[in-house]
């Protein structure tokens, strides 16, 4: 059999898997709720794998890997930040987000503000997010299939395109989060055996690995590159907040929390997920080092310009070509589970904030919301597809970074101050997205990225032919304080204060939110009735 | 009696205030910690070489300081965890006393 075919067999099983899981969900997929949230009856070490599958990406699994095996060190630095900012998630975010939200991450901020334009912004800034983070995973899906099936760039784009709107639109949350778990736990099986390849080589000792890598590739290859002064060093730190608050703005990543039935089952399963991520990463260098030593740097670069084929290019020299068709399609896997999660995010922020809620007044029936969440899963697919079948040279680390610098400036800080602070207003809110949305993306295109001057150093290709502007190619050191700054500002200089909102009915009283985030308690008078029955009139 | 006065009197309960204040004791003083533990790596490596030396083997001080970045997460993060499940004893103690005042 020839090897293409082992690929297309271990291909084909993996998306009648998935399909499978669709079919079975479909039957639940029954109103909003089990659409947008299943329900918030996902149990606490499910959504802990979701978690996992959702947030490892083709980025983590293909990126870092290759990023390690080529660059050393400062690869490590993505897994670093992706692993930390699950405490921020966890000791901020998570608890009172569950408390406080429904559907999206706008229902969170919209409990304190009742006002639809902090709504339709908070859309605006999922569906961006979210729209970079699928063009990034739709062009590495695309690569790689190009790469082991021989189909054209477009045409795999499309299929994957058309698998996701299958999924979300039969199946809802309740498929995708099912198709995370099969994938978080094919990615650890397929990661670890990978590594216990390249360990067996090593005489399963780690630090054989790290001695061969200093004497074949260097002791560069294991220190972080060396100080190259201020601009080199900003760099690195403005990447580095990038990925330590990112993560809890990352739409499809704020709404597991809301899957869950309370604030301790969305404790729970950041345990679950860190310990998992937390392993995956711990395996990265060894990935990364061992494809480096065993497949060659040349042979990897050669390959894919940024490395993203160094994990299957690994799975081929050591296990041979069955193992290399099941790497590829735990890859593909990864990249299905997640486009899946961002089409659900997406989608919900627009049929739940923007159609439901902004145009509709919150007063459609649930049959035409059901229609509607359904309709924008396939134009949030399909807009994804047309924008990613042009964009296909792009670099699939660049623009997953990017999601998460919009993430940390234009969510992360309207999520803080809504939670923790008692002055803010509706303008705060809306200037704080706004301003954090449009300095994250202005900054990428006049940094390094766009603006690369008729000659880049390789392997970066001319886009724009001018000189850049801004010197980092990571924004988020300038644009996250702007954010917050937004927010500071838009509440001192516009609107008429915190307290006058509230009676004018624009702004739920702060006590409410305080008691709710911490507590939730949602339903005040019902539910301090219920924990005090004694003081009940008996009706029976 | 008005709905916002109901959030106010949870609000005042004893069992709140312990709950804001262990809550804050702990999460002020351990965000503090681990974004400077967390900065301290790329501020380190990005303007001196003094992590670029070999720890143990051929393991340079970053990839130390790297792997001491997860054991810190799964520490502080089950330090927070068997704190906070414990808090929710709090939250439940906090709904008595609100009903009671009534």
């Amino acid at each position: 059999m020839s090897d293409q075919a082992i690929s297309i067999i271990f291909f084909v099983a993996i998306i009648a898997l998935t399909l499978a899981i669709t079919a079975w969900a479909s039957r639940r997929n029954v109103d909003t709720s089990q659409h947008y949230v299943a329900g918030g009856e996902i149990k606490g070490w499910q959504n802990g794998l979701a978690i996992s599958g959702d947030y490892l990406s083709a980025a983590s699994f293909l990126g870092i890997a290759g990023a390690i095996a080529l660059g050393g060190f400062s690869g490590f630095y993505l897994s670093i930040g992706f692993l930390v900012a699950y405490l921020v998630v966890l000791l901020l975010v998570a608890e009172p987000l569950r408390n406080l939200g429904k559907y999206t991450m706008a229902d969170m901020l919209t409990s304190r503000f009742n006002a639809s334009s902090v709504r339709s912004v908070a859309a605006l800034s999922t569906v961006t997010i979210s729209m970079f983070y699928m063009i990034a995973q739709l062009n590495g899906a695309g690569a790689l299939i190009g790469l082991l099936l021989g189909l054209p760039y477009a045409l795999s784009v499309i299929i994957i395109g058309i698998l996701m709107t299958v999924y979300i639109v039969a199946g809802g949350m309740i498929a995708t989060t099912w198709i995370q778990i099969i994938k978080a736990v094919l990615l650890i099986a397929g990661s670890l055996l990978l590594s216990l390849f390249v360990l067996a080589r090593v005489g399963f000792n780690p630090f054989e690995l790290f001695a061969q890598v200093e004497s074949e590739l260097g002791k560069e290859m294991l220190a972080p590159p060396p100080p190259s002064g201020l601009v080199a060093g900003l760099d690195v730190i403005s990447l580095n907040i990038a990925l330590v608050l990112g993560t809890a703005g990352l739409p499809h990543i704020l709404i597991r929390f809301l899957t869950v039935p309370d604030a301790k089952t969305a404790r729970s399963s950041i345990v679950t997920a860190t310990w998992i991520i937390g392993l995956f990463y711990l395996l990265t260098p060894v990935l990364g080092y061992g494809a480096a030593l065993f497949v060659g740097q040349d042979a990897i670069s050669e390959a894919n310009v940024a490395g993203n084929l160094a994990a299957p290019q690994l799975a081929e020299q050591l296990g041979g070509p069955v193992f290399f068709a099941f790497i590829s399609a735990v890859a593909f896997a990864t990249i299905v589970a997640v486009v899946a999660g961002l089409v659900v995010a997406a989608s919900s922020a627009f049929a739940h904030d923007f159609y439901t809620n902004v145009i509709r007044h919150g007063e459609a029936s649930e049959r035409e919301q059901f229609r509607a969440a359904r309709i924008t899963a396939v134009g949030i697919s399909a807009a994804a597809i047309v924008l990613a079948i042009p964009l296909g040279s792009l670099n699939v680390a660049f623009l997953v970074a990017l999601a998460f610098a919009v993430a940390a400036s234009a969510n992360v800080p309207v999520i803080l101050l809504t939670i923790y602070w008692k002055r803010f207003n509706t303008t705060g809110a809306i200037v704080g997205m706004l301003v954090g949305l449009i300095s994250a993306v202005v900054l990428v295109i006049i940094s390094p990225n766009v603006f690369t001057g008729p000659s880049p150093e390789p392997p970066a290709t001319p886009i724009i032919t001018i000189d850049p502007i801004f010197p980092l190619k990571s924004p988020a050191l300038i644009s996250v304080p702007l954010g917050f700054l937004g927010c500071y500002l838009g509440t001192l200089l516009g609107g008429r204060g915190a307290e006058r909102e509230r009676e004018q009915g624009i702004q739920r009283s702060y006590d409410e939110i305080h008691v709710r985030s911490l507590t939730g308690i949602s339903d005040i008078e019902r539910e301090i009735h219920v924990a005090t029955p004694e003081q009940e009139p008996r009706t029976t | 009696m008005a709905r916002e006065d109901e959030w106010v009197r949870v609000e005042r309960t004893s069992a709140f205030k312990e709950l804001t204040r262990k809550k804050k004791a702990f999460i002020i003083p351990a965000t503090i910690f681990f974004l400077v533990f967390y900065f301290g790596l790329p501020v380190l490596a990005g303007f001196t070489t003094i992590l670029d030396g070999e720890a143990i083997g051929s393991i340079t001080w970053a990839y130390v300081y790297a792997f001491a970045q997860f054991a810190m997460t799964w520490i502080l993060m089950h330090l927070y965890v068997s704190r906070a499940n414990r808090w929710d004893d709090l939250v439940d103690r906090a709904r008595h006393e609100a009903g009671e005042v009534r």
